[in-house]
């Protein structure tokens, strides 16, 4: 395991890793906090296009990825704030839509087709150095939207309607969330993979959220449980030869199910203890 | 008594084709408790948000403190109808009054010391001084809807708002609300949306019933003519005096 760590590749695995689970872990919180896993799930898929465009055109694949994202966020975002009743009509026609005009334009692609199946479940022991500064670009932007605008992200999250009675501009936030998430779900596209992205998004969060008082607190854990999760996976992976992305995703919803066992066997000592 | 803080003028309202309200006329004066009854899908709900400025009003004239409801939103603190939404978000209580201030002068990064205090002030006003750092999610229903009334004191509003604040909640914390409000009322105005007619009539000082119009009501007249009708307090009978009053 020590030699592995002297590889390159390794070792941009690693920081890839810890990159994505913080971007994860915060934006995770927030897309679990205000009931948008299917949104993410939408935008992910969606995005797909995106890598299709950037092959097809020769283009970096995040870039292609990011702007079909950004673009899909976009939509949702005007659609949800206008006819929330028909939104999960919407999503679930971009989902399919985005998937279908990546798969045309891989297809078309001359010459070598770039491996399908990374993107769909993960290829982070590929990352490359510009991968690296994207992510680590994206995660400073997040972090410093969140230290500047945390009450009123925090506001419109917890009560959308009185947030904008105090005079917040509800629909910028909510906006700047989506956008945000969209991002976040490209990145967190090339250490698991497309299709498992919302567990990446949700299973830390999930036990983050459990253990949490506050929106912040929620943000750490779930950053420092998905960096954990990710290590723990890409050994998993690394010393059996199976997929990061799937190993990573099974390694989370293992503790999870922890988690959730030791929770049922303490939670009624805790009653007992508050009588 | 005293000056009208809220003046509504032949006010009517209608989604798409369908008219909520018509030709409203209403006045609310200094440290009024103002009750408001009626059906549901009545426009009751759609007259709160007219008053704080949420929809703006196609037909009439709409005025708190002189001027358009949304110069005012500092003035009026609004406690919503379901405070049961997002139980499970990890927030403290004292976050959650801590929000009642945005929109005023913060600081760059966290809460400032003044705010924190005034939460707390606000807290101890409500009896929920102890819960201040329990996650929102813990608390009962009538426990958070006094930190929901809170929220609204935070900014140190002039009128109170809320509508059905007594809907999830059992009868004692429904009496406790009560008396919350009849307290407050000695220095800021009440107007809530209720079914609770019986519960009402003993804070109230003005009672009126919307059901599209607005039938008013000045509280002990209403009284007089229930208990000259029949002996008990029969919420169907209230409703059909109402009625017969439309």
């Amino acid at each position: 395991m020590i030699e592995a760590l002297s590889y390159e590749f390794i070792q941009n695995a690693l920081i890839a890793g810890i990159l994505v689970s913080l971007a994860s872990g915060i934006i995770g919180s927030l897309i679990v906090v205000n009931r948008m896993v299917f949104l993410a799930g939408g935008i992910a898929h969606t995005a797909y296009g995106g890598i299709g465009l950037a092959v097809y055109f020769g283009l970096p694949i995040f870039l292609g990825a990011s702007i079909f994202a950004v673009i899909a966020s976009l939509i949702i975002s005007a659609i949800t704030l206008k006819e929330r009743d028909r939104m999960d009509t919407f999503i679930g026609l971009m989902w399919a839509v985005g998937m279908a005009v990546g798969v045309v334009l891989i297809d078309l692609t001359p010459g070598y087709q770039a491996d399908f199946m990374s993107y769909l479940f993960g290829s982070i022991l590929a990352v490359s150095h510009f991968d690296l500064w994207f992510m680590g670009g994206l995660l400073a932007i997040i972090v410093l939207i969140m230290t500047f605008w945390y009450r009123e992200i925090l506001a419109v999250s917890y009560d959308s309607e009185y947030a904008s009675l105090r005079g917040i501009n509800v629909k910028f936030f909510y906006t700047l969330i989506l956008v945000l998430s969209a991002l976040t779900v490209v990145v967190a596209i090339k250490v698991v993979g497309l299709i498992l992205v919302i567990a990446l998004l949700t299973i830390p969060v999930y036990i983050a959220e459990k253990l949490s008082t506050t929106l912040y607190m929620m943000m750490i854990l779930s950053g420092a449980f998905s960096a954990l999760f990710t290590l723990i996976g890409l050994w998993f992976s690394y010393e059996y030869d199976i997929a990061s992305g799937a190993s990573i995703i099974l390694v989370s919803a293992l503790t999870l199910f922890l988690f959730l066992g030791i929770k049922k066997i303490v939670l009624p000592i805790n009653i007992f203890k508050l009588k | 008594m005293s000056k009208p803080i809220i003046e509504i003028e032949n006010l009517s309202f209608s989604y798409e084709k369908q008219t909520v309200l018509e030709d409203i006329n209403l006045t609310v004066e200094e440290r009024d408790f103002l009750a408001i009854i009626g059906p549901n899908g009545g426009g009751k709900s759609t007259l709160l948000k007219l008053i704080l400025g949420i929809k703006s009003a196609k037909k009439g004239n709409i005025k708190t403190f002189g001027k358009k409801p949304k110069k005012n939103l500092s003035k009026i603190g609004y406690v919503p109808q379901n405070t049961n939404v997002n139980i499970n978000f990890p927030i403290k209580v004292i976050e959650v009054v801590i929000m009642g201030h945005i929109g005023t002068k913060r600081p760059l990064f966290g809460y400032a010391k003044e705010e924190k205090m005034c939460a707390m002030g606000v807290l101890e006003q409500v009896g929920m001084e102890r819960f201040a750092n329990e996650k929102i999610g813990s608390l009962s229903g009538g426990q958070r809807q006094r930190v929901m009334i809170a929220r609204a004191l935070c900014a140190h509003p002039q009128i109170l708002i809320l509508d059905e604040p007594t809907a999830s909640i059992d009868i004692d914390g429904q009496k406790q609300i009560y008396k919350l409000l009849k307290d407050l009322n000695r220095y800021i105005t009440i107007i809530v949306v209720s079914h609770d007619i019986s519960v009402i009539m003993q804070y109230a000082n003005k009672v009126v019933h919307i059901n599209k119009r607005l039938t008013n009501h000045e509280a002990q007249n209403f009284k007089r003519g229930v208990t000259h009708q029949c002996n008990h307090f029969c919420e169907v009978e209230m409703f059909n005096l109402f009625k017969g009053a439309n």
